[in-house]
């Protein structure tokens, strides 16, 4: 393992409930990568992005992330987000009667003073509000609705990369953004995401579809199945998935007996 | 009375941010409610016999209703101890004369506690421009902005200075709109009501400032009786602000407040109250029993009454501010926020009578319940006979946080008039885990979330405020919620 890697991921077990649903996860993010997660449903993706930002509901019963160096799994859920990092939720929820502007306002103020900054004023918070709106085509007026309601799936989306790109995190999680996103809001979302691709950050893209990474083209590649990374590879191997399907890996995972995490990311590497 | 070092202690403690209590002589009537103590009082306010007649006609039936279990509002859903009406004080005064030309002349020690409580005269006078009546215990003891309200001929005084000065308005409009028998706690306060604020605005006459009132209990077992009467005359418009805070202590205190407004011909009252009198602490021991009459009367054709109240405080809430729509055309409002947190109790609500043809009243509600609070909205509306076309729409939300808080709505509907339209919608819902992880994964603490996500529930009621009390409910709401997650 590299000792400047943004985040380190070392044989995460985790449980929902008492299901035990990530099995050794080991994976490694640097600054300024795209990793994309694969995987059928019920693989463990959107618990593993769960896990990282810290809801509440599952318990680590092994294994450790660093993020920056730092304990991640240690840190509450709201200092996970001061420190960076940011999850794009796959389902993302209402607050009646909060206006989105006032909610993205206090956000970004409880960042910045975690790191210090002055809070922003009203009058500076709305001319960052409006170059970053730009990015992602979102109209005014979606600034004084309350957050969420009534936003249609891809204005939903939109307002979560909205949010990241106010909050400028150092290590960005996307649950299943493309869910239910037609083709034009599938391209704003990309071009918004794409603009966050710096050498600073490092982004973790979870889909089960390889249409988004068309758009979000990854560095690298992990087949998440049965809760372990079970392949992982260049882009290509998600034109791959797409053309094969999952079966050819998880199946093969499957028929393997089971493996250390050590084990695990020498096949991972071989599997490229 | 408390000395520095327990003072000090329970501010460090900061259970209620409000909970001191000032060292000042007091002249104070022995506990109990006799015929001599209603004379007492009104012989101590130089008050004119007919008033005198009023109080004691109160008084005797006040007696009558202790006798009658009947008289006595049972039907609330809110649990107490019997109160024991002979252990109250009914007068307590600071001793000091209160005659002062100006600020300075203060008691240093009334002074300072004006300080904490973040009510500097100065302050207001020049910052806010709001007039301030301030009532410290029973007696009104400071009024500025008067000489400005004078030249457009508004009044507003005391209660006790309205009597004196004013005798034929304050006779013809006192108990007009409650009459002393109308309820056990109203009929209380008119035998000992205490001190309080009038205000009359003439004709044609726009207050140019918000009138604005703070009360605050202070003699330690001393009930608190305030009487409010505000009239706006043909073609005038007020706005009435009313915030209250009180001392800690562990004894109960009663208040039984009265206020009556009175709007005639195309008039508008504004009525907007803060209420955080002391909740008692997380156990339900002390806190205040609040148990007032608030009514307005629509007298006048198209005038209208508003009422706005954010109720954080107090152990037991008992309260419903209606309008009485006579003058066809008329239009009443209420909106309210309540809020139960630990033991609290809240039965509230309003009534809204429509009398005359084309009257109009809207009825927004907005109910808060964690910890163990326990609350009702209680609402009556009610069309009479010659109400042709009057409507009603009614929205009653219930926000639970935990699962050992209530909330429970009682509408009350009586249409007597066929052309009648009565709308009522009722929701209740619950903070959701979802919406607290995801303000969590954004960088805010679940207070500031929780806070965010009430302030939300309540928008539709706390815009209604004017701006300087609306960021105050905003603070108080978020300050009630400490400690009601976890």
């Amino acid at each position: 393992m590299s000792e400047n890697a943004l985040i380190e991921i070392r044989n995460l077990h985790a449980m929902a409930g008492d299901t035990p649903i990530l099995n050794g996860i080991d994976l490694e993010l640097h600054a300024g990568e795209v990793h994309a997660i694969m995987g059928p449903n019920g693989s463990g993706k959107s618990t593993l992005s769960n896990v990282l930002v810290g809801k509440p509901g599952y318990e680590v019963t092994e294994g450790e992330v660093r993020f920056r160096g730092q304990d991640l799994l240690e840190m509450d859920p709201e200092i996970r987000a001061r420190e960076g990092v940011f999850l794009a939720f796959q389902y993302p929820v209402e607050i009646p009667g909060v206006s989105n502007s006032h909610f993205l306002r206090s956000a970004v103020n409880a960042v910045r003073e975690h790191r210090g900054e002055e809070d922003l004023d009203a009058i500076d918070f709305l001319s960052l509000l409006r170059e970053k709106m730009k990015l992602v085509e979102m109209p005014e007026d979606m600034m004084s609705r309350a957050v969420n309601e009534g936003f249609s799936g891809g204005e939903k989306k939109r307002n979560e990369i909205l949010q990241m790109l106010l909050l400028d995190p150092g290590f960005c999680i996307l649950d299943e953004t493309d869910s239910g996103l037609d083709i034009d809001a599938l391209r704003i979302v990309a071009n918004g995401v794409n603009q966050m691709r710096s050498p600073d950050r490092a982004m973790l893209v979870i889909t089960h579809y390889q249409r988004l990474l068309e758009y979000i083209v990854p560095d690298h590649v992990h087949v998440l199945s049965g809760g372990r990374i079970v392949r992982s590879g260049g882009k290509d191997l998600a034109l791959e998935l797409e053309e094969k399907g999952y079966g050819w890996i998880t199946d093969a995972d499957a028929a393997q007996p089971p493996r250390t995490p050590k084990a695990d990311s020498n096949a991972a590497s071989a599997g490229s | 009375m408390a000395g520095a070092n327990p003072e000090l202690e329970r501010l460090a403690k900061q259970d209620y941010k409000y909970g001191f209590v000032t060292d000042i002589e007091e002249d104070r009537a022995p506990p109990g409610l006799t015929e001599d103590v209603v004379r007492l009082i009104s012989s101590k306010k130089k008050e004119p016999e007919w008033l005198l007649e009023y109080r004691l006609k109160a008084f005797r039936r006040f007696r009558e209703m202790l006798e009658d279990e009947n008289a006595h509002p049972e039907w609330a859903k809110v649990v107490y101890p019997a109160i024991d009406y002979d252990a109250i004080v009914y007068y307590s005064a600071p001793k000091q004369q209160i005659k002062i030309d100006s600020l300075d002349d203060l008691d240093p020690e009334l002074r300072a506690t004006y300080d904490k409580l973040g009510i500097s005269l100065l302050e207001q006078k020049r910052l806010n421009g709001i007039a301030v009546d301030a009532v410290f215990d029973s007696v009104s003891v400071a009024t500025t902005f008067k000489a400005e309200l004078e030249t457009k001929g508004i009044i507003f005084c005391s209660f006790s200075e309205a009597v004196q000065k004013h005798p034929d308005l304050v006779r013809k409009y006192l108990g007009s709109v409650v009459p002393y028998s109308d309820n056990f706690f109203a009929c209380l306060n008119a035998a000992v009501f205490s001190d309080g604020s009038f205000a009359y605005i003439p004709k044609g006459v726009r207050c140019p400032m918000e009138l604005s009132t703070y009360f605050r209990i202070n003699a330690a077992g001393t009930g608190q009786f305030e009487r409010t009467l505000l009239v706006a005359d043909d073609d005038s418009y007020v706005s009435y602000l009313e915030g209250c805070t009180a001392p800690q202590r562990d004894e109960n205190q009663l208040h039984a407040a009265v206020v009556e407004l009175v709007a005639l011909d195309r008039a508008e009252i504004k009525y907007s109250t803060v209420q955080n009198w002391y909740p008692g602490n997380a156990e339900g021991v002390g806190g205040i029993y609040n148990f007032v009459t608030k009514r307005g009367a629509c007298r006048g054709f198209r005038s209208k009454i508003s009422w706005t109240q954010v109720e954080t405080g107090s152990a037991i809430t008992w309260k419903y501010p209606s309008c009485l729509l006579i003058g066809n055309e008329s239009v009443g409002e209420f909106y309210s926020v309540a809020m139960t947190n630990n033991r609290q109790q809240a039965d509230t609500g309003t009534k809204m009578i429509h009398i005359g043809r084309d009257t109009k009243s809207t009825i927004i509600s907005k109910g808060i319940s964690a910890g163990r609070g326990d609350q009702s909205y209680r609402g009556l509306v009610r069309i009479g006979p010659k109400a042709t076309n009057a409507r009603n729409y009614s929205q009653c939300d219930s926000l639970l946080m935990g699962d050992r808080c209530g909330a429970h709505t009682f509408p009350y509907l009586e249409a007597r008039n066929p052309t009648a339209t009565i709308e009522h919608e009722a929701t209740t819902s619950k903070i959701s885990d979802e919406q607290l992880f995801f303000c969590r994964q954004r960088g805010m603490n679940e207070e500031d979330a929780i806070s965010m996500i009430v302030n939300g529930f309540c928008k539709e009621v706390l815009r209604e405020l004017p701006m300087e009390f609306a960021v105050e409910a905003q603070n108080l709401l978020a300050v009630s919620l400490e400690g009601a997650v976890g």
